[in-house]
């Protein structure tokens, strides 16, 4: 009997703190355990009691790296109960500050946090001493995210001009225009940065998943849409509780979430690409058959290809809607309280992050629900450490571990978002 | 000739959303410089690189929220030459210090199904309520600009030229009409500490405070004008238990608005 524990005591790189204990007998593996030890901060909780008008600002600081889709998803449940709906400018300025951060969120992720495991490098210093051109554009292009934040937000951590029904200041044409120039760089920027990446080697592996994401039949979604799997899902976003259901797990303080009567499932770039990628630009679709990616892809060790399609598209995305950017007559409509519940999700560069609220006649929130991308697709990651892990068992623990982490790293998990992550222990018989 | 020492930096995490640290990466034009000047030792989400302590500098963010944490701090302490606490989370408890206003097994029952799983203490602490702290930084999230000034006073063996004056003297510099004065918007400028460059009057919108209270505060005289112009007693106590809930002026102030 030869009885092994592997364990990773904190996994690096990822956003918050984790860990993973294995369990291996006779070379089968028994148990992953995916470990998520933030501290319990209780959000849920606190909100009650709450206005409903605070929930954008208090909700961001679940996340300092994704808090527009918290901001986002807080301020469209809000205004789904009060019956006022956010369109136009209004609209596509909220799309604009949000691909700001899926472009400084991925770029951070590919660059920062999970190249460096194609290199064994331990961190994006190391990196940038092999190659200091790719680091520094990385770095550049990651900033010129944080400008479309900063313009419109006022700051690219926790924006403060995101509001219930807008914005409070709205901004000017030359304002929005000046980033223009650091955008188009950019943009050809992410197509070379693409094709660099694509030259990784990665490793061969395939999993048979169910994607979830948003899907909007007008544009690759981001802001909302309809809750749409590879295997027949199609609700909408008011339905989410009766399609994923949470459970509390002993060693982890993230919820875990898996499909209603079925198994788990995958959100975040792989998944919106395998769902939508027709609505991508022809420019996001050409470089990403360039850089060796088909039409579906169910490789995760390749999401880091994925993201940087999605960086792509941001760009482009970011360029359209200033070049066609009219200042609105006014920064915000407002809205008035009533008691009702809403729902509100968007696509968090991590994927679906989720918001329910219930709240009375005076504002004041008597109920909340907030599922992070992170806490659903941590199922997934123990699923795919499950059959890694069998199909590796004869590596050496050192090899198995990093192997591993990478396996984790490849979901850019968010440990801080899973409000409710790696030490490693594998136990071999 | 001896090698110079290159001083080390580590960053350590608690109860906290990321984002205090993720100022240090987002310093995009000045990281690699950084990086040449001092040897990153211990950041675990930037690097699995790890060197072992002691450390010349220690950057803390969030706060203390577990048995586990509060010895942990401790340890640190001991690794580090000088510690600084990054961010309202490690200097007043952060957001979530409003369980320290409630029952904090209430909160366990409504947020997780199996509350025996969960190992919590009743109240979310600054980092200097448990160990000598040799600077605070301010801010949710706190100003890169000032985090980079602070390591070179530190790295430098020179006093931070970190403002403590309010946001008011801020936003007087910056030319913002008052806010508070010509649209009667709710603003907590004069209580709160300075370092955002008065950002939210630029966006005409009162400051919520992120950056806690300013030295010597006078919160008892901005509740007084706020109720006169008409806020309730129970939005006052919101407005102060925001996310410096648990910093001692505002503790006090909201305590008594809620009796």
């Amino acid at each position: 009997m030869k009885n092994k524990t592997l364990k990773i005591d904190i996994l690096a790189r990822v956003e918050g703190e984790g860990g993973l204990k294995l369990k291996i007998s006779n070379g089968i593996v028994k148990d992953v355990q995916l470990k998520i030890y933030e501290p319990p901060r209780f959000f849920e909780a606190f909100l009650r009691g709450r206005d409903f008008r605070e929930a954008p600002d208090i909700t961001s600081r679940i996340c300092g790296i994704c808090p527009i889709a918290y901001q986002l998803g807080a301020s469209q449940a809000m205004e789904e109960i009060c019956g006022v709906k956010v369109e136009g400018q209004l609209k596509t300025l909220r799309r604009l500050i949000y691909t700001g951060e899926w472009i400084e969120s991925h770029v951070l992720h590919a660059f920062m946090l999970n190249a460096p495991d194609f290199f064994e490098a331990g961190s994006v210093i190391h990196l940038a001493q092999v190659y200091p051109e790719v680091v520094k554009n990385a770095l550049r292009m990651k900033k010129a995210g944080n400008e479309i934040m900063i313009v419109l937000g006022g700051r690219e951590i926790h924006p403060v001009n995101l509001r219930l029904g807008g914005f409070y200041k709205v901004p000017k044409k030359r304002e929005l225009r000046a980033l223009l120039e650091e955008i188009k760089w950019s943009k050809q920027a992410a197509v070379d940065a693409l094709m660099f990446i694509s030259k990784f080697e990665f490793p061969e592996f395939k999993q048979n998943y169910e994607f979830l994401a948003l899907s909007d039949p007008d544009e690759y979604a981001i802001l909302g849409g309809r809750l749409v799997s590879n295997c027949g899902i199609n609700l909408p976003v008011n339905e989410y509780d009766n399609c994923l259901v949470e459970e509390h797990v002993p060693h982890s303080t993230a919820l875990h979430s898996h499909l209603k009567g079925a198994g788990t499932c995958l959100l975040g770039p792989l998944a919106r690409y395998n769902l939508n990628f027709e609505q991508l630009t022809p420019l996001a679709k050409e470089t990403a058959f360039n850089a060796g990616l088909g039409r579906h892809c169910y490789n995760p060790f390749k999401s880091i290809l994925v993201r940087m399609v999605e960086v792509i598209y941001a760009f482009e995305e970011a360029e359209r809607i200033i070049e066609a950017y009219e200042e609105p007559g006014s920064p915000a409509i407002e809205v008035k309280p009533r008691a009702g519940t809403g729902y509100g999700a968007t696509e968090a560069p991590r994927g679906i992050c989720y918001h329910r609220y219930t709240i009375d006649d005076n504002g004041i929130i008597q109920d909340s629900k907030i599922v992070a991308p992170t806490s659903v697709n941590q199922s997934r990651i123990e699923k795919d450490l499950w059959d890694l892990v069998q199909a590796n068992v004869g590596l050496t623990d050192e090899k198995l571990k990093f192997f591993c982490e990478r396996a984790i790293r490849n979901y850019d998990p968010c440990i801080s978002c899973s409000t409710h992550f790696l030490t490693m222990d594998i136990e071999r018989d | 000739m001896p090698k110079p020492h290159v001083p080390k930096l580590a960053v350590w995490k608690f109860a906290s959303c990321d984002g205090c640290q993720l100022s240090l990466l987002d310093c995009e034009d000045e990281l690699l410089a950084i990086a040449g000047q001092i040897e990153i030792a211990n950041f675990p989400e930037a690097s699995s690189a790890i060197v072992k302590g002691p450390y010349d500098l220690s950057l803390v963010e969030g706060s203390i929220t577990t048995p586990h944490d509060e010895e942990r701090i401790h340890k640190i302490r001991k690794m580090s030459k000088y510690v600084i606490t990054i961010g309202a989370c490690a200097t007043a408890g952060g957001i979530q210090a409003l369980r320290n206003f409630k029952d904090v097994n209430e909160f366990i029952s409504l947020v997780y199904a199996r509350p025996h799983y969960i190992s919590t203490l009743s109240k979310s602490t600054a980092i200097a309520d448990h160990i000598e702290v040799d600077f605070e930084l301010r801010g949710c999230p706190i100003n890169k600009s000032q985090l980079l000034e602070l390591i070179s006073a530190f790295l430098h063996n020179r006093k931070p030229n970190i403002p403590n004056y309010s946001v008011c003297a801020e936003c007087k510099r910056r030319g913002t009409i008052c806010i508070m004065v010509s649209k009667g918007v709710t603003c907590m400028g004069p209580v709160t500490h300075a370092g955002c460059n008065a950002l939210c009057p630029s966006y005409n919108r009162g400051c919520y405070s992120c950056f806690g209270p300013k030295e010597t505060p006078n919160a008892a005289s901005l509740s007084r004008w706020l109720l006169e112009q008409g806020v309730e007693k129970e939005e006052l106590v919101r407005i102060f238990r925001g996310f410096n809930a648990n910093a001692e002026p505002f503790r006090k102030e909201s305590e008594y608005y809620e009796k």
